[in-house]
């Protein structure tokens, strides 16, 4: 990675309407920003969605598109998770097919070391599903890369909130 | 309570938003609010030739107004037709209410006739937009719109009506009251940090004042010409910034930038403290960023957050309203010993003073001095391009004079619709654009507004029959080759059997008159005078002033585009 680049993630309310998404993501395609992962849904109240933004920036970049999140009229407020502890999770999902009997075996091991679970099965393949943070699931998908050949992947993009107590950063 | 039709709430809500005048085209659908507004008499409507022109108009009219500026266009091509205006308005900050046709919302996604996702292809380019989607949020969508285009950082918003909405029985109220959760632009000023910036102020040995057009349009340059009195200070301005103090006040250095004055260039190149507000650092101000004010300490107040330490490092960002800071800082400024600071300005201006050489039989200084001297009290227009710049860097903007262009995004086509919304605004004051050849044609069909609406707008053209800017380019950097930049080639100037070409393409002056304007044709100093007496004894009728100038004028200093503030091409 470049100086000064590194990985940071931001949460949002935004305002539940008709292209509030189109226009985040426009902002980001618009001034080059990175933008790794964005995830979005509704909240407890109907009418606002939250989103939790990963994007791979310098400091003088990410505090740019701070600013420019904040001053969307559909934005509601920013969250800037770099300084804060926070519980942040990802889902993934890895479909392995073509595979032995040994290697079922092997992949059982594999999601019980990297606390994932086999949620489905067929004759020669397994559904894998992992939820923990990106970085564990990069790890996991590079692993299939390298042990398997026919796989399939899925991911949903980090999720993440501020915690109650101080556990985790 | 008696339900009416979402076109009827409009023309109520533009009724109570204070709109005397909106610019409009009509279309399919919009043609039922074309006939609201048939039936009510408390706004004039403005029919433009093309919906570029209308946004440009609207635009100039909310400049020197100060009000918003209104306007109406059908859906599909009346809305596209919106997209350079729109980004015109959103780079300087102008605050615009575009309302534009819809097809049906049972059509919408289907390919209708006239169809377009107007608010997706200009979500980047203006302040907000919203589609109404339900006829019970007409009226607080409209209301929204007002208040975000001109608080804040001014900008444009689009609102996007389905014609069977604009047609639903819904509720005559138009809200009194604005919440948006998402939307509270700053009023109140951190006084911390602009004490800490007034105590950098105090203490610089060679401090000056960097104005942009936030100064402008805030308003604030009254107080601003009362705070550099009371210091002492220095100022320097960049084009959109210029006449927020007096052109001939003896704290005005000059205009920064690319075109800038050497000794404005010098200036900043030199001072210890950059006091800058309301700009955003332009490329064509700073020039080579990293060598950009490269001996100061950095103040910078400015309404938009994301403005400040975007291009340039800030060591005191104040986030404020340019009229709002001003104010403060009035209360606490002392003065600066800056005798020393401002002899070595001076030689500065004595070294290199902002000067053309003189022509014979006429240059751009002689049209821009007459246009000094003949108007105390005058809202000046321009293109874009070279003449644009002789204007920000000769023309005289006093307390009584107004300088408006397209800065930002440097849009040809500016001048003729923006002189006619300034005089719309403006009708006791005198309008004058200058325009190239270049620029004057690509909305020439204004003309027919400027004489049906009885404007007697002065319009300037600069006819060097070249695209001036970019022929400079490539005289000085392109060795000479003036590839696409000659508006008279074309399969006639290729041919070689040696015919030749007619005098004039077009001919300014005719068309001038056939579209009912006068028209005069200037080649030589003695003609600038009279032609402008003759245009002031106009009082209903817009006057076209060719000047047929040189091809080799140039517009000097230049710092080479990625150069920086400290070496200057002066002349050659």
């Amino acid at each position: 990675m470049e100086k000064g680049m590194k990985k940071r993630w931001i949460s949002l309310y935004v305002e539940n309407q008709i292209g509030v998404l189109s226009k985040i993501s426009g902002l980001f395609s618009g001034k080059c920003y990175n933008l790794d992962s964005l995830t979005v849904g509704t909240t407890e109240d109907p009418t606002v969605s939250r989103m939790t933004i990963a994007t791979v920036s310098d400091d003088e970049t990410f505090e740019q598109i701070k600013k420019q999140l904040n001053r969307m009229v559909e934005v509601i407020k920013v969250i800037d998770f770099t300084d804060i502890f926070i519980r942040m999770k990802e889902i993934l999902y890895v479909k392995v097919r073509d595979c032995s009997l040994e290697e079922k075996i092997e992949l059982f091991q594999i999601a019980e070391t990297f606390k994932g679970r086999v949620i489905d099965c067929g004759k020669d393949s397994l559904l894998l599903e992992f939820v923990q943070t990106a970085a564990k699931n990069d790890a996991v998908v590079n692993l299939f890369k390298e042990e398997f050949k026919n796989i399939e992947v899925v991911r949903g993009g980090s999720v993440g909130i501020e915690s109650i107590s101080m556990m985790e950063h | 309570m008696k339900q009416i039709s979402g076109n009827r709430l409009l023309v109520k809500a533009l009724k109570e938003e204070g709109v005397d005048v909106i610019f409009g085209y009509p279309g399919a659908c919009t043609i039922d609010i074309s006939d609201e507004l048939y039936k009510q008499n408390n706004l004039d409507v403005i029919l433009p030739r093309h919906e570029q022109a209308l946004v440009h108009e609207a635009d100039a009219y909310a400049r020197t107004t100060g009000k918003v500026g209104v306007c109406l266009v059908t859906s599909g091509p009346g809305a596209t037709n919106l997209v350079t205006g729109l980004a015109t308005a959103n780079y300087d900050s102008v605050p615009l209410v575009c309302f534009t046709g819809q097809v049906a919302r049972h059509l919408i996604g289907n390919d209708a006739f006239q169809e377009v996702d107007i608010v997706g292809i200009t979500r980047s380019i203006t302040k907000y937009g919203v589609t109404v989607r339900r006829r019970e949020d007409l009226g607080r969508i409209i209301k929204e719109a007002f208040y975000i285009a001109r608080t804040g950082r001014p900008g444009p918003v689009l609102i996007d009506l389905p014609k069977d909405v604009m047609a639903e029985l819904g509720s005559p109220e138009y809200p009194k009251t604005v919440n948006i959760r998402g939307y509270k632009p700053n009023s109140s000023i951190h006084m911390g940090q602009l004490k800490k910036a007034l105590k950098l102020l105090q203490k610089a040995k060679k401090p000056l004042f960097l104005a942009g057009g936030g100064v402008n349009i805030a308003g604030a340059g009254e107080i601003f010409t009362q705070v550099a009195e009371k210091t002492q200070v220095p100022v320097v301005t960049t084009i959109m910034g210029r006449g927020a103090i007096s052109t001939n006040h003896p704290l005005f250095i000059g205009n920064l930038g690319m075109h800038g004055a050497y000794a404005a260039n010098m200036a900043v190149n030199n001072c210890d403290l950059l006091f800058s507000m309301g700009t955003r650092f332009n490329d064509r101000i700073t020039g080579k960023l990293h060598e950009f004010a490269p001996h100061a300490q950095i103040v910078h107040i400015d309404i938009d957050t994301a403005s400040i330490s975007r291009n340039i490092h800030v060591d005191i960002p104040i986030v404020a309203d340019a009229k709002e800071a001003l104010t403060k800082m009035d209360a606490y400024v002392e003065p600066c010993s800056t005798g020393k600071w401002l002899k070595e300005i001076h030689a500065w201006q004595e070294e290199h003073p902002l000067t053309m050489k003189k022509r014979a039989l006429m240059g751009p200084l002689d049209i821009l001095q007459e246009i000094n001297r003949q108007f105390d009290k005058a809202i000046l227009v321009t293109d874009v391009g070279q003449h644009q710049m002789l204007v920000t860097q000769y023309a005289e903007i006093t307390e009584k004079k107004k300088l408006i262009m397209s800065g930002g995004l440097g849009t040809m086509g500016y001048g003729l619709p923006g002189a006619i919304g300034a005089k719309i605004g403006n009708p006791d004051i005198p309008v004058i654009a200058v325009s190239g050849d270049g620029g004057m044609q690509m909305n020439i069909q204004e003309l027919a507004t400027a004489v049906l609406e009885e404007l007697p707008v002065i319009l300037c053209i600069f006819n060097n029959e070249y695209l001036g800017m970019v022929r400079q380019w490539q005289k000085l950097f392109y060795g000479k080759r003036y590839s696409m930049t000659n508006l008279r080639a074309g399969a006639l100037s290729r041919r070689t059997d040696g015919e030749e070409l007619p005098p004039y393409t077009p001919d300014f002056v005719k068309l001038a008159q056939s579209y009912g304007a006068d028209g005069i044709r200037v080649t030589k100093k003695e003609e600038i005078a009279p032609a402008f007496e003759r245009a002031k004894t106009h009082t209903k009728t817009p006057t076209v002033i060719e000047f047929i100038l040189d091809p080799e004028e140039m517009v000097y200093p230049m710092i080479k585009p990625g150069g920086t503030l400290a070496d200057m091409i002066m002349d050659c």
